[in-house]
């Protein structure tokens, strides 16, 4: 069994976290109950030919890919795995518009190839000619987790050398006001905007001074509150790892009914640095890839903006950190990373 | 037929998103797939839909297209003989 | 991996012990396999979706209606499952039962399913009713992809690991691949994987803008083919460890022994010429499989019957297979193209194949291609088959293949 290291970590999101080298220092408030990413030049990234038929997701996700690549400083990963809950909404909404105003007819084909789940992952390898293993997860809030847990299967059983993972959701223009509808209409709803974003990283078997191991990951699909505790117990010490050991725990709170569960996972490290971020990365199907890009700047930068703690004081060196993120009370996930 | 040229430009600029180019950038002979605009087979089912839509002419075959599209001035040619509306 | 014989006692064979199928030519696995001895495609006109290409296409629709299969499921009448989860609750059950499981947590128990129009056949009814009409409103969560999985892990009872796979229309291939790669690695004893699509207008407008949907009834590796049939399906697999199912003392049908994804890296929605995604993935599978190309018995080909892929993959095939191919069919012309199932659907005919010592017709065909001169098997052969290796190609050049192999 090979060891699973991150070796970049890069994120395009609704904060200014892609064009900088600065570790959220100036947080960006967001009053409004949708909020956009920040978006780079994507010319910088993307040739004209390629750019002049992508929608948002797949644009942020070739850009954040690019770079991922290029920190890591791999020309091409020997795997391809993406995650993205709503998938290419924006194109999907924008073909079935055109069948429903033309009436099936007068209909062209980029929007309807564009909608494809897949696209993201599949422009990442067309872009860079790479041939290798290319596989796509949709499964609502672990679509990011199933990505990264596949990600980690091929390094550390040796099916690759290094991997290029990222979980990658765009607003769209339509279908997410009549999911903000439910959400109004229901008790105990988000108190969180909903964002976007796309985070990416480079994964790899080979190991370098203060890089970041990721130890074990977890997903579980359905669990009683009671249940969760008993399984993230039995996650730690699987790891051998017990509740002080954790430096920092993540969750992925949003304000909504559901917060229970962390409240909850939350006592089991009564003593431990409590952060969260969905308040400034707000609240979509891969948000939790915000999630890790942001635990892996607190253990490469060991420093702990303000406006990600939630409870406790950064005191001491932050080695090991353990995220958790549910939503909607099912689709669970754990994920442990440790500073080397 | 100037003129249909000249709509052509701007239809195909605006249909297939080419942003960075105006209808001055496109020659009535360049070749539209290829070397030329760099055009694909995309492209082409996106123009033979404009054809329909917009001219009247309906290609059964895609393959048809690949004469057709040759250039502006080809495809001028084209629409002036066969354009229904 | 290294094929070291250390890993060989280590790693455990990955069993198949249940399979459970719905399709355009049938609701059970029996079913089916009847009417791929007689030769019977499911393929017609359209009936459940209202739709104006309803004279220029032919499909392969699943017979039961919505409210057949929801009184066949016995769910509540304000359920809100799109028809993708309702196919698909439909052959995960059958796959379980016939699996002979009767408790389901007894193992850690995993569910991989793959689709990709997820609920799209309610939100393009509904879309401009969602603000509107409360009545539908339910319809809204049961949109995204992982919804119809969500519905079969519960209805099921699975509650670990549990994840849906959107890789276009080698979606179902992929889910069986992972689902083989978590037995291995002994992450989970038994996992239930495979695919489910319904028929939608968005899928049947989408393929009409690319041209390659025929008006007649498709006609894989024809000199003539005019484009494929679309069709809807779910279809799933039970994968165990051998172990365990040695232990449980259950029937074993097949073992999955091999598999592979690559990457055509040559356009968004075409195949290339010489077919290096589809080479790729039938080369590394077989390696992973620790077998030759003459191991091979029978090829279950994508053959989807559209100009661009049956040639790709012939292409393809015989840069493998060289002047030795073995006998090969598409069953497409069956069941249609049913999209993310289609890999589950053709994994099920590969076990028949393999249980049954016989090669599928790849029926409607008349004339070889005349690049490759490749002619498939035409009529049911019967012939002794050790190993079967299915194609699966999707829309971003995803290429997967799997080998089965007779238990």
């Amino acid at each position: 069994m090979k060891n699973c290291y991150i070796h970049s970590a890069v994120s395009i999101s609704t904060q200014n976290t892609f064009e900088t080298k600065g570790f959220l220092t100036e947080i960006v408030e967001h009053s409004t109950k949708k909020i956009e990413a920040i978006h780079p030049n994507y010319k910088n990234f993307i040739s004209p030919s390629s750019l002049r038929r992508m929608a948002t997701g797949v644009k942020m996700g070739v850009a954040a890919s690019s770079k991922a690549l290029e920190i890591a400083n791999l020309p091409q990963p020997e795997a391809i795995i993406t995650g993205t809950g709503m998938g290419c909404i924006e194109d999907t909404e924008k073909f079935l518009n055109s069948i429903i105003a033309n009436k099936e007819k007068f209909l062209t084909p980029t929007s309807f190839i564009q909608s494809t789940h897949n696209t993201v992952a599949a422009q990442i390898a067309l872009g860079l000619k790479c041939k290798v293993y290319n596989n796509t997860y949709v499964h609502g809030g672990l679509s990011f987790e199933s990505a990264l847990l596949d990600a980690h299967m091929h390094i550390i059983q040796d099916e690759a050398k290094n991997v290029l993972v990222g979980g990658v959701d765009e607003l769209g223009n339509e279908f997410i006001d009549h999911v903000m509808m439910m959400e109004n209409n229901t008790e105990n709803g988000l108190k969180v905007p909903f964002g976007e974003g796309a985070s990416f990283f480079v994964l790899s078997s080979d190991k370098f001074e203060n890089c970041i191991k990721i130890k074990a990951i977890e997903t579980i699909s359905s669990a009683s509150k009671e249940g969760l505790i008993l399984r993230l117990k039995l996650f730690l010490s699987q790891n051998n790892i017990g509740p002080k050991t954790i430096d920092a725990f993540v969750t992925g709170q949003n304000g909504d009914g559901f917060d229970t569960y962390y409240d909850k996972a939350s006592t089991l490290f009564p003593e431990t640095l409590n952060l969260h971020y969905k308040h400034l990365s707000g609240e979509f199907y891969t948000a939790s890839s915000f999630g890790l890009f942001i635990a892996t700047q607190v253990l490469k930068h060991q420093t702990v903006p303000k406006s990600l703690i939630n409870q406790g004081e950064f005191t001491k060196p932050i080695k090991t950190v353990l995220l958790y993120n549910q939503f909607k009370g099912r689709d669970h996930s754990f994920i442990l990373l440790e500073r080397q | 037929m100037n003129t249909l040229r000249q709509e052509l430009k701007e239809k195909i600029i605006e249909q297939l998103n080419l942003e960075d180019y105006s209808v001055s950038d496109i020659e009535d002979n360049d070749a539209l797939f290829g070397d030329g605009l760099g055009l694909d087979s995309i492209d082409a089912l996106e123009l033979i839909v404009m054809l329909d839509k917009d001219y009247g002419i309906q290609l059964t075959d895609p393959k048809e297209g690949k004469e057709v599209f040759k250039s502006i001035e080809v495809l001028a040619d084209y629409i002036a003989k066969h354009r229904t509306k | 991996m290294p094929n070291t014989e250390l890993n060989k006692i280590k790693t455990p064979r990955v069993a198949i012990t249940g399979m459970g199928i719905i399709s355009a030519i049938g609701n059970s696995v029996e079913s089916n396999k009847k009417a791929l001895f007689a030769s019977e495609n499911g393929i017609g006109n359209i009936t459940l979706i209202n739709t104006i290409h309803l004279d220029a296409i032919k499909v392969g629709e699943v017979k039961l209606s919505n409210e057949a299969l929801i009184s066949a499921l016995q769910l509540s009448e304000n359920n809100n499952f799109s028809r993708t989860a309702l196919l698909g609750l439909f052959a995960a059950k059958a796959a379980v039962k016939n699996s002979g499981i009767k408790d389901i947590s007894a193992y850690k128990t995993g569910l991989i399913s793959a689709t990709t129009v997820g609920g799209m056949d309610k939100t393009e009814l509904y879309l401009k009713q969602f603000e509107s009409n409360p009545k539908i409103q339910k319809y809204i969560a049961s949109h995204h992809a992982g919804d119809s999985t969500q519905k079969i892990a519960d209805a099921l009872g699975i509650i670990d690991f549990v994840t849906t796979i959107s890789t276009a229309c080698s979606s179902a291939t992929n889910a069986i691949m992972l689902g083989a790669r978590f037995i291995k690695s002994g992450k989970l004893d038994r996992v239930i994987v495979g695919g489910t699509d319904a028929l939608s207008k968005f899928t049947i407008n989408g393929f009409k803008t690319l041209m390659i949907q025929s008006e007649e009834l498709c006609k894989p590796f024809d000199a003539n083919r005019n484009g494929l049939n679309l069709g809807e399906a779910a279809a799933y697999l039970v994968l165990e460890s051998e172990q365990i199912a040695i232990k449980e003392n259950k029937p074993i049908l097949a073992y999955v022994s091999g598999y592979a994804n690559a990457n055509d890296a040559f356009h968004q929605t075409a195949s290339s010429h010489n077919g290096e995604g589809a080479f790729l993935a039938m080369d590394k599978a077989l390696q992973n499989a620790s077998l030759l190309p003459r191991d091979i018995n029978y090829i279950n080909a994508h053959g989807t019957a559209t100009p661009n892929n049956d040639l790709s993959e012939s292409v393809a095939i015989k840069r493998i297979f060289e002047d030795k191919v073995p006998d090969f069919s598409s069953t497409k012309a069956f069941t249609g193209h049913t999209l993310a199932a289609a890999g589950a659907v053709e994994a099920v005919f590969s076990v028949l194949a393999l249980q049954e010592q016989v090669v599928f017709p790849n029926i409607n065909f008349e004339t070889e291609i005349p690049e490759t001169g490749l002619k498939p098997v035409t009529e049911l052969k019967r012939n002794q088959i050790q190993n079967v290796l299915s194609n699966s190609f999707g829309f971003g050049g995803n290429c997967s293949t799997l080998i089965l192999s007779k238990a």
